[in-house]
């Protein structure tokens, strides 16, 4: 019951979004700045080199060719080849897949925990508030690298569980930006008149308090994207993310270090990759703070790399 | 204002006590038995079951989990921080050897995100959506989306491999200090000179300002006089937020340089499941963090009485 009304809830919230998008001031405040198209076009196509790319491409991200080892970009192969003579290209375009996917799940997961957390304490308040605020103060304790890394470290070196240490020590923001605004929001008039119309609790929350802190969440959750990319390549670097012969760009560029002097591409080109996505979805987040929540300013306020 | 001071003080208080809960309690998320594990590195081999006992009994592992953390929580803060599993040596002089390599990198290349971050942040400020501006915002935002792995291996293979000009890693004199620093330095660059330009657009915005410009007083006054001095006060202040960039980067700086830091330290050990070590470090970064925002706060409100918001600022 509480599921439906909150999807009842998004789903309107996302319509009076999607009207506002349509607002002619809104696409005007969104498009007057070209920066913000530069990002969207960045982030749409990203999202379709790693959907679509793989089924076009008819080269495999994993296999060897020892006759081709260390190829500098060619026609054959456009970003050239790696020591054991793997398509740059090919691997690039998988690793678009996984480093978006990888993306996707951690922030789902850290969306879903800090709201939780934040309409609790927040609608709560009292020692539950405090206590669950004080949980964040130590999270935030530390810097997130550095605890995501010895996480995933002591989990042991893989993907998933370099996945769960960032989704596990990145919720925090979340749960304070939610929080806060549900304490703005619930004791506005619609929704103590809610309350007092005798609408359930669970129910007030889902459809009046929930749409509420959609904007700021959406907002986060963008600039989020980029942090968690360079987050997750970061811990593939040190080892402690994806493995080889995993496409995934930090793990990539870690592989490449060792052809510094011959082939410079072999980090270049994850390097760029990099980048340009966690540029193209900061640019995108700035945009859209501008549109969905005018109230807070340009500012990033952490980058873990 | 007292009152503020003695509940964020006890606050901070909890949340220190957080960290240590968490720090120590973060060495059960390895799976399976640590001793076995410790052992097994140790010794080569899977380790018998009286060596498992003895490590055990050493270590304190028989004990419940209270009593464990009690008593490392105890030696904790009479300085002993317990010694190496591999590195027969207490983890507060593995520590103290690699401390002052990160302060220096950190202090570097906060230096070089001064000096460039700031007139960066007021040149984007004072032609406000200019095109020097929009260049400033757009640079600053490419700066803060690259990834110090790869800045790092760029400036190696630019100024080592090609030019020869410095080591390509190590720690030791200046020549060492040079591209870490510039490394960590860029992202740094780019999020002081965002900030600078946001709290100075606030501040040409203030009525002051507005005074100053209407008395007719020339432009550059009003930027460098009135404006700039009031904005560069929390600027200042938030500059010590960035340790946690610091430490966030230093870990990868100093593992691509090979630099005998706290990052490179902590990574190792976390390899090697040195788990003294491990708890060690993210003790000692979690502790600096909460207490230089702790310091960071408290300046903030004595420099700018105006803000009076509970919880203060939110690093």
């Amino acid at each position: 019951m509480a599921d439906a009304t909150a999807v009842g809830g998004v789903a309107r919230y996302l319509r009076e979004r999607v009207g506002a998008l349509t607002d002619r001031r809104a696409v005007a405040t969104f498009t007057g700045r070209r920066r913000n198209l530069l990002g969207l076009v960045i982030v749409a196509g990203l999202g379709v080199v790693a959907l679509i790319g793989p089924l076009v491409l008819s080269t495999s991200p994993t296999e060897t060719a020892l006759a081709h080892v260390l190829h500098q970009p060619s026609l054959a192969h456009p970003l050239g080849t790696d020591a054991l003579g793997r398509d740059l290209l090919t691997r690039m375009v998988y690793g678009a897949r996984i480093s978006l996917t990888i993306a996707a799940l951690v922030i789902g997961v850290r969306l879903v925990l800090g709201t939780g957390v934040g309409v609790v304490a927040g609608y709560a308040g009292g020692w539950v508030d405090e206590a669950a605020m004080r949980l964040v103060d130590v999270l935030l304790a530390f810097p997130g690298i550095v605890l995501a890394l010895v996480v995933a470290g002591l989990l042991g070196p893989s993907l998933t569980n370099a996945m769960v240490a960032l989704a596990v020590v990145g919720w925090g923001r979340y749960a304070r930006v939610v929080r806060s605004e549900v304490i703005s929001v619930k004791e506005r008039g619609f929704v103590r008149a809610a309350r007092m119309m005798g609408v359930s609790r669970p129910r007030t929350v889902a459809r009046h308090v929930l749409p509420n802190v959609l904007g700021p969440v959406v907002v986060l959750a963008t600039l989020d994207v980029g942090t968690v990319v360079l987050g997750a390549a970061g811990l593939s670097f040190l080892g402690l993310g994806a493995q080889p012969p995993t496409p995934e760009w930090g793990t990539m560029l870690a592989s490449g270090r060792s052809h510094l002097q011959q082939a410079p591409w072999l980090i270049n080109v994850p390097g760029v990759a990099i980048v340009v996505t966690v540029f193209g979805f900061n640019l995108l987040g700035d945009g859209l703070r501008d549109v969905l929540d005018p109230r807070q300013r340009t500012a990033l306020e952490e980058v873990d790399s | 204002m007292s009152h503020y001071l003695l509940s964020r003080l006890g606050s901070t208080l909890v949340v220190l006590l957080g960290v240590t809960v968490l720090t120590y309690s973060m060495l059960f998320l390895a799976p399976g038995d640590p001793a076995e594990t410790v052992l097994r590195q140790q010794m080569g081999h899977p380790p018998s079951e009286e060596a498992l006992a003895d490590f055990r009994e050493r270590h304190g592992f028989d004990d419940p989990f209270p009593v464990q953390y009690a008593n490392w929580l105890a030696d904790v803060v009479r300085g002993d921080l317990g010694s190496s599993y591999f590195q027969k040596q207490p983890v507060s002089s593995l520590i103290a050897q690699a401390l002052p390599n990160t302060l220096t990198l950190g202090l570097s290349s906060m230096a070089v995100a001064v000096v460039v971050g700031l007139p960066a942040g007021v040149v984007s400020a004072v032609h406000r959506d200019g095109l020097l501006d929009q260049m400033a915002q757009v640079v600053s935002l490419a700066g803060v989306s690259m990834p110090n792995f790869w800045l790092g291996y760029l400036l190696i293979i630019v100024f080592s491999l090609r030019l020869d000009l410095l080591p390509v890693a190590g720690a030791g004199g200046l020549d060492h200090l040079v591209l870490p620093a510039l490394t960590l330095g860029t992202s740094m660059t780019a999020v002081i000179a965002r900030l600078v330009r946001t709290t100075m657009l606030d501040v040409l915005d203030e009525a002051y300002v507005r005074t100053a410009r209407s008395k007719g007083l020339r432009e550059r006054i009003v930027v460098y006089k009135h404006a700039l001095r009031n904005a560069l006060i929390p600027v200042i202040t938030v500059v010590g937020l960035q340790l946690g960039y610091v430490l966030n980067g230093a870990v990868v700086v100093e593992i691509v340089f090979q630099r005998p830091g706290l990052g490179k330290l902590l990574v190792d050990a976390v390899f090697a499941r040195d788990y003294p070590i491990v708890q060690g470090v993210v003790l000692l970064v979690g502790v600096l963090f909460v207490l230089t925002n702790l310091l960071v706060d408290l300046s903030y409100r004595y420099v700018d009485p105006r803000i009076s918001r509970p919880g203060g600022y939110d690093g």
